[in-house]
């Protein structure tokens, strides 16, 4: 499949990226990974005229703790998140969330920045950032502003970014000191997006659960935040009797749609006993950092 | 509507203007006429279009040609040296890890990155590193016989690195 024809630009600095986002307003199209643009304009569902490569941008691939936060650059690839001893020990939801994305050759290429910014509510990133109270960084001629990862997912395929805005970094909150987080994953096969999948972190005051945080994948037009399943939660011990509720809770915060996936009532029921299951991983988790 | 690129591709200097819109596997396929590489699904989904950029396996029916200015491609053809089959290509001979051989170009770049990174991998971590390289022939289990047989091979001519140099010579 040949995609229409582009003109690429491939610019060395952010001014640059601007300068060319405001000279095709209408027409030009942010290039990350490619791992989902690409294949879309295969089909000829996106035709921009130009396409403009941050590939070439300098300091876009942090990966560190800064000031009380976890900064991603944008171009973090999936890879290199996966093999992060950083991610595995302190993120570990964000580590399992990068090992079920797409297959080892997407991630080499595919960006977090890229997961966030395509606002499929089949990407992995979202929802394991909603748990993780995440916020995003967009900057423009105009100036840099950070907005909650809950403000930046608008809808399908529609985040907060403006025209002139790129999204250049991602903070997470540090992990508080008995805390957890997971993310597991339902999916048909290898490199196929979720039928159903949850994100969820867990903070601890002693046995009880002082903060939680729970987001759903591909069971709604967007990723879901689960928030009465997560007000439930804090104050509680994470019994059986409480897990089980949260994840009834946030099984009725899914909102899905019957495709080749399956239909709605199992996708709900997936939802659930995922739920139960990343609360329960979290916890054990939290416990074992302590 | 051209642009000029330049890149190296197993070891040799190529050049070329070329559509931005063409394909990376297109661009080695049928502007460099190295056909080893193949196209199976088209959709991001086989790997039978695996080649390697700076020594990372991609799919190269999802990346343009155009992106690759400045880089190191290798491919399928890179593989051999002087006429003597590399490890993992003589594994899967060996071993009989392909049938068709269709995606046998990929899961042979993907597996190369693969075992200079995990010289002595278990068979579990074969599966993984090969989840993104489709093979509807073998059922998998001679291949990862093949990577193993390969990665045995490399780790005994590193420890003996003199006497093996002189045979490969
Ligand atoms: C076979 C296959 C299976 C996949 N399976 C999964 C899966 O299971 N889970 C999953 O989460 N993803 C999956 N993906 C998607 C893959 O992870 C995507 O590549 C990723 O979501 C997008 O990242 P990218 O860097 O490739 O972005 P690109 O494809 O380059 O860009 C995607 C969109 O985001 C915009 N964009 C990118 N970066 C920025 C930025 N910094 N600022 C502003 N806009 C930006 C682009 O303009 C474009 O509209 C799969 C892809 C394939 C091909
Ligand atoms: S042809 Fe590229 S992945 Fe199938
Ligand atoms: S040998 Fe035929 S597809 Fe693998």
């Amino acid at each position: 499949m040949i995609p229409d024809n582009f003109s690429y630009l491939a610019p060395a600095s952010l001014p640059e990226v601007w300068d060319a986002l405001h000279e095709h307003p209408d027409d030009a199209k942010i290039l990350a990974g490619g791992q989902s643009l690409i294949p879309l304009m295969k089909f000829r569902l996106a035709n921009p005229a130009y396409l403009i490569d941050l590939r070439h941008v300098p300091d876009m691939d942090t990966l560190a703790e800064r000031d009380g936060a976890l900064v991603l650059g944008a171009m973090v690839r999936e890879a290199a998140l996966e093999r992060s001893p950083l991610i595995q020990q302190r993120y570990p939801g964000i580590h399992d969330a990068s090992a079920v994305v797409a297959d080892p050759l997407v991630r080499n290429w595919a960006t977090v920045g890229g997961n966030l910014a395509h606002a499929d509510p089949a990407n992995d990133h979202p929802a394991m950032m909603l748990a993780l109270g995440a916020r995003v960084v967009a900057q423009s001629p105009r100036g840099r502003r950070e907005l909650s990862i809950d403000d930046f997912l608008v809808d399908t395929m529609e985040t907060a970014l403006q025209p002139d805005e790129v999204l250049v970094e991602i903070h997470v909150p540090q992990p508080a000191a008995r805390s957890g987080s997971a993310y597991l994953k339902l999916e048909r096969k290898v490199g196929d997006y979720a039928i159903a999948a949850v994100g969820v972190q867990l903070a601890f005051d002693g046995e009880v659960i002082s903060h939680a945080g729970i987001g759903l994948t591909n069971v709604g037009p967007k990723a879901i935040r689960a928030q009465q399943a997560e007000a439930f939660l804090v104050g509680k011990q994470p019994s059986d009797e409480t897990v089980r509720e949260a994840a009834r809770l946030a099984a009725q915060a899914a909102d899905p749609t019957a495709d080749l996936r399956g239909p709605v009532e199992y996708k709900r029921a997936i939802v659930r006993t995922l739920t139960a299951r990343a609360l329960r991983l979290a916890a054990q988790r939290a416990t074992a950092l302590a | 509507m051209t642009q000029h690129v330049k890149m190296t591709l197993n070891g040799q200097p190529i050049e070329a203007d070329i559509e931005p819109r063409l394909l990376l596997v297109h661009f080695i396929r049928e502007v460099a006429n190295l056909t080893g590489t193949h196209i199976g699904c088209d959709t991001t989904s086989c790997g039978a279009c695996t080649v390697q950029i700076n020594g990372v396996p991609s799919k190269s029916c999802t990346l343009f040609a155009v992106q690759m200015d400045g880089e190191e491609i290798r491919t399928v053809e890179g593989m051999e040296q002087n006429g003597a089959l590399h490890p993992l290509q003589e594994g899967f001979y060996q071993e009989h890890g392909l049938q068709c051989g269709f995606c046998t170009p990929g899961m042979l770049m993907t597996a190369e990155a693969f075992l200079r990174e995990h010289p002595a991998p278990t068979d579990d971590e074969i599966r993984q590193a090969i989840a993104g390289n489709l093979c509807r022939c073998t059922g998998y289990v001679n291949i990862v016989k093949a990577i193993q047989h390969a990665a045995k091979h490399i780790r005994e001519e590193q420890a003996a690195p003199v006497a093996t140099a002189e045979v490969t010579r």
